[in-house]
């Protein structure tokens, strides 16, 4: 990599900066970044948007066409609804049916301000939250958005019949979740992403019936087809025969999802990848904010080498678990050598240190605070199990509610741990530790949800847009919904109401030529080097480097280093990989190869990412910036800004451009859950 | 503390739907009992690439039991020997060094053989497109607190809409019924008032297109709920019935 070789003898000073282009002040227009965001006071954006947007005339909507990759929540919600208001909708996923996408193993549940509770909440309380849980990073427009439209997705959920926990008077439950004060969080036991996507499931399968959604299985995107500059199709391989297929269409909705499976373990599904926003960066869509990648609390740590995947535990049991590791160093090194149980430790040993650092949100402060403070104590030898690993206890709640109230609450999930670890959580503390779950960063989206790529959309967790630095629990689901079912359905209409002359595009037109046969040419290049290593050995390898330079506390020197190794993996990946079996064929190794050579270029630009930002904001942990209590110590005045990607070339250096970072309404302050 | 244990397994591998199968024998050794059943067969599929043979094609995704992706009929249970999980998340720890594991594809008619164990359940899709959802539009609904549903039909509802789609009741029925699959959707929506309006067309619709399909009979022989996965009482099959009666009688 010739990008970043001259940075070990600069690593002192602020080096970084000649590893990429950094043009925010030049005037040329292609480069000024223009978020369209909509003029007025913040709470009245989005009622002058749809007052003023353009929209299509029924009899017009038919003749339009839209592709949409994927069918998580906000895939799925999107291709329906899209398909409600009569558009002509393609709608793609990897799986062998819609209903499998991994939205489905969100465990806890919704954010919405409905205020059932009536303990303070509103439209605004939902959205501040939401901004200063995400560091004020994120863009104050669209949150505000957001948490406008959550209600409606309540709403919209209910009458699709998902069946959300009730209390006994027949009103809709709520639970607490990180980061919230309030009881806003609405779910159906630990499966409300699988209830969600259920519901948003059946009602594309009404649009399938009706004719206005064509639905494919077993379709991994390869590549996005630009004509005259705009989105105009994508090519697909068919899992299942290996054949390249080419779909057209006046619009392109990327619903792919995140890029958590750089670290290999994750709590992602196996198949869950980043290519699609790969695909979208070499086309000239921007990358923004790689470097903030969540890393959840509570997860089942890992057992050994072989592993797979990690399982998260829901956020949902802080509520009534207590977190803690003992305070004493003779007890944890004890407890690690199988002397003693966590049961031999009285209370006045354990440290409950959530509690003891932010006594005004303890157990439920939000996922980057509860991470980093489980790798400190960890840090500081005071883990148990392997040494990575915490107490989440339930014993309290248990004494104060009784078992079969706690039962009740979180039953399958204890039932989930006892199946994974072979421990009771009635009679002995879970053991649990952070884990890859969730990309805030992604692909660059304006506030109409479309890319730097016209007529290419973005939404769900594969754009940038809401969550800042940090996303709050429960609020992915919220997002997915809010841009698939109330968002998209809108602001496609304002880019496709001057497509109505555009007639429908062949897929014999050159650009698709070009665009399948480099496809046929990548794979035929990965074919061919016939090394020694699997897709997974070298995924693996990839995966040690993210999280040890890359994870949850970064420097310089760790992200310079990680930089170096990735570029030593690909070389590796380039020599020495190994694909069994045929390209034109049912291919699982073919599928794994594709999506790591995408995984190595999302790795490198999350550490170019991680390594320009000097600051620490939420989940991007720059250990030379924090206070002296241990908190990430923003720089408002340097960084206040989304950092976007534009690709340049594949050896080449990514040019950075800047989109200012603006808060009208919101006092920027220093995030506080002490007190 | 970690033990680890070697197995003897028996291994389905069918190129494709219209090719002859057969049981092909592999060992795998020192697999931790912490492992999943799939991370065993990662290791099988690792020893199988590394000698430059084409690794054992299974259906797979979430690797926590939700997705429904995951099938595999391990000594003659779907999903495995232990009751109320997918395979998934079945461990090593389930078994005994030694042991001889047979893994065979799902078996049934209306799911025919891709490719070694993974098999076509695109008819549970069809099945859906029938009628299995409120046919409402996006945009209209009333404030959700509006229509107070009782927490006993809501939790009902709740547990018949726990179904994953993954096919072990077809599987696991001599007659290679769906109709704990359809009775789950139809009982969720017959439960709830907002599948009021379509309840008896909806019955009519899934119970034809599952007949449609080639799925057989149901005979009561309660294989399905014994190894649902999820638990999936058949006591939603005796409410399809009641639902499907009631539509006929209706017509």
């Amino acid at each position: 990599m010739a990008d970043l070789k001259n940075l070990e003898g600069m690593i002192d000073s602020t080096p970084i900066m000649k590893d990429y282009a950094d043009i925010e002040s030049s005037k040329l227009p292609e480069f000024q970044i223009d978020s369209k965001i909509p003029e007025g006071p913040v709470a009245e954006k989005w009622t002058n948007y749809k007052a003023h947007q353009k929209l299509v005339n029924p009899a017009n909507k038919r003749h339009l066409d839209v592709i949409v990759v994927g069918t998580g929540l906000a895939g799925a919600s999107a291709a329906s609804t899209l398909g409600e208001l009569g558009f002509n909708v393609y709608n793609f996923c990897i799986q062998d049916s819609p209903r499998r996408a991994h939205s489905i193993a969100a465990q806890g549940g919704i954010n919405a301000a409905k205020n059932y509770q009536n303990d303070g909440d509103s439209t605004y309380r939902l959205f501040y939250d939401t901004v200063k849980g995400g560091d004020f990073r994120s863009r104050e427009a669209n949150v505000y958005r957001l948490a406008e439209v959550s209600s409606n997705i309540i709403d919209q959920c209910v009458a699709q019949g998902v069946p959300f926990a009730r209390e006994y008077g027949g009103l809709l439950a709520n639970r607490s979740f990180g980061g919230a004060q309030v009881s806003r969080t609405f779910y159906a036991k630990g499966q409300t992403g699988q209830q969600l996507l259920l519901g948003a499931y059946s009602s594309l399968n009404r649009q399938i019936k009706r004719g206005t959604v064509k639905s494919f299985n077993r379709r991994e995107m390869l590549d996005i087809v630009i004509i005259d500059g705009r989105a105009r199709g994508v090519i697909m391989r068919n899992l299942l025969t290996g054949e390249i297929e080419r779909y057209a269409a006046h619009a392109v909705v990327l619903a792919t999802g995140g890029y958590g499976r750089a670290f290999f373990l994750s709590t992602n599904a196996m198949g869950c990848n980043g290519s699609a926003a790969i695909q979208a960066f070499r086309k000239g869509a921007y990358l923004a904010n790689l470097a903030f990648t969540q890393i959840h609390p509570t997860c089942i740590p890992v057992h050994g080498e072989d592993q797979s995947k990690l399982t998260l535990m829901s956020e949902s049991l802080r509520n009534d678990g207590r977190i803690w590791v003992p305070k004493k160093k003779e007890d944890a090194e004890a407890i690690r050598a199988g002397k003693k149980r966590p049961t031999d430790i009285p209370d006045e040993d354990r440290d409950f240190y959530l509690e003891r650092r932010y006594p005004a949100f303890g157990n439920l402060c939000p996922r980057d605070i509860a991470s980093r403070a489980a790798k400190e104590r960890c840090d500081a030898g005071f883990g148990v199990g392997t040494g990575n690993a915490v107490y989440l206890d339930f014993k309290y709640a248990i004494d104060r509610l009784g078992k079969d109230v706690v039962a009740d609450r979180y039953g399958n999930l204890f039932d989930m741990y006892k199946m994974i670890s072979d421990d009771d959580p009635y009679e002995t503390p879970m053991m649990i530790f952070p884990a890859s779950h969730y990309t805030m960063g992604g692909i660059w989206v304006d506030y109409e949800l479309q890319t730097s790529i016209k007529g290419l959309f973005a939404i769900g967790e594969c754009n940038f847009s809401d969550h800042g630095a940090n996303r709050l629990g429960a609020s992915a689901l919220m997002q997915g919904l809010a841009d698939g079912y109330f968002v998209l359905p809108y602001t496609m209409q304002n880019y496709l109401s001057d497509q109505i002359k555009v007639p429908r595009f062949s897929t014999d037109a050159p650009e698709f030529d070009k665009a399948e046969k480099e496809v046929r040419a990548r794979i035929e290049r990965l074919m061919a080097i016939k090394g020694k290593q699997s897709p997974d050995q070298l995924h693996k390898k990839l995966g040690h480097v993210m999280w040890n330079l890359v994870g949850m506390g970064r420097t310089l020197q760790t992200l310079v280093k990680a930089v170096d190794e990735i570029a030593k993996i690909k070389k590796e990946f380039y020599a020495d990989l190994r694909i069994v079996g045929s390209a034109n064929d049912l291919n699982t190794e073919l599928e794994k190869a594709l999506r790591l050579e995408d995984f190595l270029e999302i790795a490198r630009m999350m550490a170019i990412d991680a390594l320009h930002r000097n600051e620490s904001c939420g989940a991007h942990f720059r250990e030379e910036y924090q206070t002296a209590d241990g908190e990430a110590a923003r720089n408002d005045k340097d960084y206040m800004y989304v950092g976007c990607w534009k690709y340049t070339g594949d050896n080449e250096k990514p040019i950075l451009l800047k989109e200012p970072l603006h808060y009208e309404s919101i006092k920027v302050q220093t995030r506080n859950y002490k007190s | 503390m970690e033990t680890t244990i070697n197995v003897n397994l028996k291994v389905w591998r069918q190129r494709g739907p219209k090719e002859p199968g057969q049981f092909v024998k592999y060992r795998v050794e020192n697999v931790s009992t912490g492992s999943s059943f799939l991370e065993m067969l990662d290791m099988l599929n690792q020893q199988l690439v590394d000698k430059g043979e084409e690794p054992v094609v299974f259906d797979n995704d979430c690797r926590e039991g939700i997705c429904g992706m995951c099938s595999l009929y391990i000594n003659g249970h779907p999903h495995g020997p232990v009751q109320g999980i997918t395979t998934c998340q079945l461990h090593m720890r389930k078994f005994n060094n030694e042991d001889e594991i047979t893994i065979e594809p799902w078996r049934s008619a209306a799911f025919p053989v891709i490719r070694d164990l993974m098999v076509n359940r695109n008819a549970f899709d069809q099945i859906q497109q029938a009628g299995g959802y409120v046919s409402f539009n996006c945009g209209g609904a009333q404030d959700a607190n509006n229509l107070p549903i009782s927490k006993e039909i809501a939790d009902e509802a709740m547990d018949s809409a726990t179904c994953i789609g993954c096919g072990a009741c077809v599987a696991a029925c001599k007659n290679g019924s769906a109709m704990l699959f359809v009775s789950a959707k139809v009982s969720q929506f017959a439960l709830l008032p907002q599948g009021q309006v379509e309840r008896a067309r909806r019955a009519r619709a899934m119970v034809a297109k599952m007949d449609e399909l080639g799925f057989g009979n149901c005979t009561n022989t309660g294989a399905c709920e014994a190894e649902c996965p999820k638990n999936i009482s058949i006591s939603n099959i005796a409410r399809l019935n009641r639902e499907f009666i009631k539509a006929k009688c209706a017509d």
